[in-house]
């Protein structure tokens, strides 16, 4: 499904030094796959998913997201890539002057669904995501557990093939951490593909799943039912 | 069309959801407006101006006294074909005579010399009226280098020409800088009412790139601002039309008794549609073209 190949990403650095984000790093997701990201901050596991996101362009190497290479695709063909992802972020990024309703189905409208889709698919969403009494809250009425409800709500409503979650659990205390990984979990189950780039211990050792591991730009371990070892 | 009735629907939104700002918008709008249509005022009030001190300005022609009116009329003919002539008037002696003792009946000691001459001193002359101080001096010289240079007794050109002239120089520079003054305003205005927009949107710029990241095209973020732009500019034209008919209503005596022959009321209801056209597409323009402008700087993810 996804398949990265020699991928490097290097920032431009005023020191003389370039910063390398990402240095030939290669791996295939395939179809249904939960899949962890793992590394120290600034191992480039951001970069990573800013880079299937086509937020940001390699500076080598390529990407392929179902047969295709997101570096070929046209700034005005990006949306038709993003609507087929879903992601999560650390800082929720959700619309400020938008309710947790809105939030989520913004993403329905954009894809063009009609009102009806809308009024059937969002509630159950939020209903999934436990936040169906909060639907007409504004984030700012929110606590952060809840927001980052919203956002996968956000990020799932549309039944995208993948999930990305950046440090999703990143700015949440324990307890919050597990509901959102949960979810996460109830997703993957439903038969979406999962890619978390998390630095949480516990999460990863609790998941049993593959993890990637990432250390200054490069993969330097790829278990099928991996644990957290930096 | 479900995309496009929530672009809609997320424009007016966008524009009822932050009143402070649409407001803003809308007030710099109507001061953008009203610059535009106070230059669009300007053009008719300076035109009548020129036109009031250009139609005092006119050269006589004055035939020598045996010349017989029929001669004269022809004269007259052959001037009217003179492009850029817009009036030619024949004075015949009688009425020459006439309009002095007219002018002058106050004058007691004139009219009494003029009597004792015993009989009618004034020679019968054309009028003519040009648009350009320079078909003036053409009229002069085909009548005093022309076929009839017998007949004619005098032309009082010369001796007015440095008049005539500034007369000219005055009214263009009047227009020139009635041109330029518009043109300043103009893009001043423009300026203004474009940063109004650009900070209304600055302030969703995070908004526009979480909008690219979950996957909306260009159209579907820059619609609504679009529409918005749109909002608010007709609801500002619309305003500044009724503000336009107050206070047309209320200056018009003021300016009629300054410039007697401008008057606003006439000006905006002669024109009232063509106004209420040029405020509606000006604020249309402003508030879309401001919205792309702005936006455009944030799509780029």
């Amino acid at each position: 499904m996804i398949s990265v190949k020699d991928l490097t990403k290097i920032y431009p650095s005023k020191s003389s030094v370039p910063a390398v984000a990402l240095n030939e790093v290669s791996f295939d997701i395939k179809e249904k796959e939960f899949v962890s990201i793992v590394g120290k901050s600034g191992a480039g596991k951001t970069t990573l998913l800013k880079l299937i996101l086509a937020e940001e362009e390699p500076t080598k190497g390529q990407i392929f997201f179902q047969g295709q290479d997101i570096g070929q695709i046209k700034r005005s063909k990006l949306p038709f890539l993003r609507q087929k992802l879903g992601v999560v972020f650390q800082d929720y990024k959700l619309f400020p002057s938008k309710t947790a309703y809105e939030n989520v189905s913004y993403v329905m409208e954009v894809m063009g669904a009609s009102g009806e889709e809308i009024e059937r698919d969002v509630p159950k969403v939020l209903d999934l995501v436990g936040l169906s009494d909060k639907a007409f809250n504004l984030p700012s009425e929110l606590s952060g557990g809840e927001r980052q409800r919203v956002a996968i709500a956000r990020a799932f409503v549309h039944r995208p093939d993948v999930i990305l979650a950046d440090e999703p659990t990143g700015n949440l205390d324990p307890y919050n951490t597990f509901d959102i990984i949960q979810l996460l979990i109830k997703i993957y189950e439903m038969g979406t593909t999962v890619v978390l780039a998390t630095h949480d211990k516990e999460v990863i050792n609790s998941l049993g799943k593959r993890v990637i591991t990432l250390d200054q730009g490069r993969v330097v371990r790829d278990d099928k039912k991996g644990r957290f070892v930096l | 069309m479900n995309l496009f009735k929530r672009v809609l629907k997320n424009g007016w939104k966008n524009f009822s959801g932050s009143f402070g700002l649409s407001f803003a918008t809308v007030f710099v709008m109507i001061l953008v407006i009203s610059t535009i249509t106070i230059l669009y005022f300007l053009n008719p009030i300076s035109d009548m101006l020129v036109k009031d001190v250009e139609e005092k300005v006119d050269v006589s022609v004055y035939f020598k006294e045996e010349t017989d009116p029929e001669d004269i009329l022809e004269v007259k003919s052959e001037i009217v074909k003179i492009p850029e002539v817009e009036e030619v008037n024949y004075i015949s002696k009688e009425e020459a005579f006439e309009s002095f003792m007219d002018r002058h009946k106050e004058d007691h000691i004139l009219i009494d010399s003029l009597a004792e001459v015993g009989y009618n001193p004034f020679l019968a002359s054309l009028s003519v009226k040009a648009k350009e101080a320079s078909r003036y001096e053409q009229v002069a010289v085909f009548l005093e280098t022309g076929p009839f240079k017998e007949l004619v007794d005098k032309i009082d050109y010369h001796q007015r020409k440095p008049v005539i002239e500034k007369v000219f120089a005055f009214t263009k520079g009047v227009k020139n800088i009635a041109f330029f003054f518009s043109m300043v305003f103009g893009i001043i205005a423009l300026i203004i009412a474009f940063n109004t927009v650009k900070i209304a949107i600055q302030s969703s710029k995070e908004e526009i790139s979480i909008m690219r990241l979950v996957g909306a095209s260009n159209w579907f973020v820059r619609g609504p601002f679009i529409i918005q732009g749109l909002i608010a500019g007709s609801i500002a034209a619309l305003i500044t039309f009724v503000l336009t008919f107050v206070a047309s209503h209320f200056l018009d005596s003021n300016i009629s008794s300054i410039i007697p022959s401008v008057s606003l009321l006439g000006i905006f209801s002669s024109n009232l549609l063509a106004l209420l056209l040029i405020q509606l597409l000006s604020g249309a323009i402003l508030g879309t073209a401001s919205s792309l402008i702005a936006v455009r700087k944030y799509l780029k993810i």
